[in-house]
């Protein structure tokens, strides 16, 4: 039997996605039990959120004042001390999860599987390595816990059927005081997020400056689109670092993916691998971006994006 | 502050089209060129430029691999790295084990602050700094895009997926570094020269001590799942038809 004990992500006012995706790959699992850790100041509400998940059997609800920010120093003692006979251990690959797992599998002395993508047994996973380039199968020990975070692009959230009991939680774990939260400066966006959208657009260093972005944003408008962006384009500040799409920025797998003005380099086209459609629109017919673009259109953007978005509209 | 130590892999460059090795056993790296991981390049910029605000008086450069990783120490050594430490192993190994080396030579030489990279571009990992700031009983400040010292603290500005979150920490400590940290510098020929002459030690992970951990047992390598050459449409019109065509506007 599997045993695992998946930990939230969430903000304090509702859990991200990505934990719901997390509980759908734990659930491959051979005869799986997935039980959900929420740690957060006060988790009721958030509680009740993860308790509705399909597939989810117990969520376990430590509130603690030292938990309203999920800073991984602070939660790793507490993940530790509730690691029990648990099989396995499931945190996202956000940065959330990436931050905080590593440090718990430390502490519980195994080492971590990073972005499983497939199980292909209870302890036996597939996990993408050099930048999407190859993928690697590995095994862990079967004698120690699994401790891993999960690709969520790879899943599709489990629905909200369930009806899984909560259990407060009291566990004996010792907290630093060496890491405090300062502050968090989060763009505020009424788009659609860009890790769960069914479209996105985004736009690279052909944009060539911030204010241009506007006609990416009049597309997305049109489409009800998400934004992405490229490094380059984040490196050049057109636009925040929170959009950034690729090896090191986010991983998506959108319906639909409209590259503009994106050359197509490996570090960008590892995040978008598993979209739907990729739509690129380039000026440069050589574009690598062209060789695994579902749709073509060689051009230029500042004049194919302002058509494309009224042709939208209409 | 007195001492920083750097991690800098040697790693496939960032540059080259990785392939899978036919009879699945790895990735092909005959011939192919080697380079610091791009991340750590920017942990070593980082730690030369607190030095050089006279933050700090010493940046040692840590590499673990097989001797060639010489290479990549000298390249460190030259952009300015006081001096290096090679810690040899004849075969690959687990990450825990490599956070147990670096643990051992934290014990070794007391550093304030362990810069690493976020991620080492090869097993795109992402666990080496977390996994010593555990074992050290330390704080950690992952993906860094700005540090600023202050005493015994770092006030460290980071790249989440929500925006950017400040977080302070007590020293020392790990911090690891984003894409963003800041552009490293390039080599000049006099340094690789000068390079040559500064002390770069060589210890294997038996003289240090260290006790390596259960790895993780890689089964096979495979090539991704292709994607296939679709169309090339002619105009914005086409575009539109093409997409109503599969349902998705
Ligand atoms: C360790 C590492 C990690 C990285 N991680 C990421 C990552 O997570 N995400 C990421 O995106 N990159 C990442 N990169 C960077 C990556 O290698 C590329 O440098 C980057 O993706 C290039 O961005 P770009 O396509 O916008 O710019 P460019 O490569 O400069 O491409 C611009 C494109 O725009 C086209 N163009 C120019 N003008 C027009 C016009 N008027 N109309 C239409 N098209 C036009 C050009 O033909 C060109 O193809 C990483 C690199 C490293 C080393
Ligand atoms: N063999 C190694 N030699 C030197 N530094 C390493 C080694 N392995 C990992 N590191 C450091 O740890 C970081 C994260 O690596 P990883 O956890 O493997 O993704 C790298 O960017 C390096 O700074």
């Amino acid at each position: 039997m599997s045993k695992i004990l998946i930990i939230a992500e969430h903000d304090g006012a509702s859990i991200n996605p990505s934990t719901a995706k997390c509980v759908a790959c734990a659930s491959g699992l051979p005869d799986a039990e997935v039980d959900v850790a929420i740690f957060s100041n006060e988790g009721s509400t958030l509680a009740a959120a993860a308790a509705s998940m399909s597939s989810v059997r117990k969520v376990l609800k430590v509130d603690q004042p030292v938990n309203e920010h999920l800073l991984a120093a602070i939660l790793a003692p507490q993940v530790a001390a509730m690691a029990g006979d648990y099989s396995h251990i499931f945190g996202p690959s956000t940065t959330f999860g990436k931050d905080l797992m590593p440090r718990v599998a430390a502490l519980l002395g195994v080492n971590q599987v990073s972005d499983i993508m497939s199980i292909e047994g209870s302890h036996r996973f597939k996990r993408p390595v050099y930048a999407g380039n190859a993928v690697l199968t590995v095994e862990a020990p079967s004698d120690q816990p699994v401790v891993a975070t999960i690709r969520t692009a790879s899943y599709q959230a489990v629905g909200n059927e369930g009806s899984a009991q909560v259990e407060e939680f009291s566990l004996d774990a010792s907290i630093p005081d060496h890491t405090r939260f300062v502050e968090l400066s989060a763009g505020k966006s009424d788009r659609p997020d860009l890790q769960t959208a069914s479209t996105v657009v985004s736009g690279g260093r052909a944009l060539g400056g911030a204010e241009n972005f506007d006609i990416i944003y009049k597309l997305a408008d049109a489409l009800g689109a998400a934004v992405g962006a490229s490094r380059a384009a984040v490196d050049a500040g057109y636009v925040p670092n929170e959009m950034q799409v690729g090896q090191t920025g986010k991983i998506i797998a959108p319906d639909l993916y409209i590259a503009i003005g994106i050359s197509g380099a490996i570090q960008h086209l590892t995040g978008i691998k598993d979209a739907g459609t990729i739509v690129a629109i380039n000026k440069d017919a050589e574009a690598p971006i062209f060789e695994i673009a579902d749709i073509g259109l060689v051009g230029d953007l500042f004049t194919i994006v302002p058509e494309l978005a009224e042709a939208l509209q209409k | 502050m007195e001492k920083i130590l750097v991690g800098l892999k040697r790693v496939v460059d960032f540059n080259v089209r990785v392939r899978v090795k036919s009879d699945g056993s790895g990735v092909e790296t005959d011939g192919v060129k080697m380079s610091i991981n791009p991340f750590d390049e920017i942990a070593l910029e980082e730690a030369l430029r607190i030095r050089e605000r006279g933050e700090a008086s010493e940046v040692i450069a840590v590499s673990i691999g097989s001797s060639e990783a010489q290479q990549q120490l000298r390249t460190g050594l030259a952009m300015g790295a006081d001096r290096a430490i090679l810690v040899t192993t004849d075969s690959a190994i687990d990450q825990l084990t490599v956070a147990r080396v670096f643990l051992a030579l934290v014990n070794r030489e007391k550093p304030d602050l362990v810069l690493l990279g976020k991620q080492a571009i090869d097993n795109d990992n992402n666990q080496t700094g977390q996994m010593l700031a555990a074992l050290w009983e330390r704080p950690q400040a992952t993906f860094a895009s700005t540090v600023e010292l202050s005493g015994s603290t770092a006030k460290v500005t980071r790249e989440v997926d929500a925006g950017l979150e400040t977080i302070e920490i007590d020293l020392p400590g790990v911090v690891t570094t984003d894409l963003r940290l800041n552009e490293p510098r390039y080599v000049k020929l006099p340094d690789i020269m000068k390079a040559k002459k500064k002390p770069l030690d060589q210890v294997s992970l038996e003289e240090l001590g260290v006790q390596p951990a259960q790895g993780l047992r890689e089964i096979s390598w495979e090539a991704p799942p292709q994607r296939s050459k679709g169309v090339v449409v002619n105009d914005v019109a086409e575009l539109v038809a093409a997409l109503k065509e599969k349902g998705l506007v």
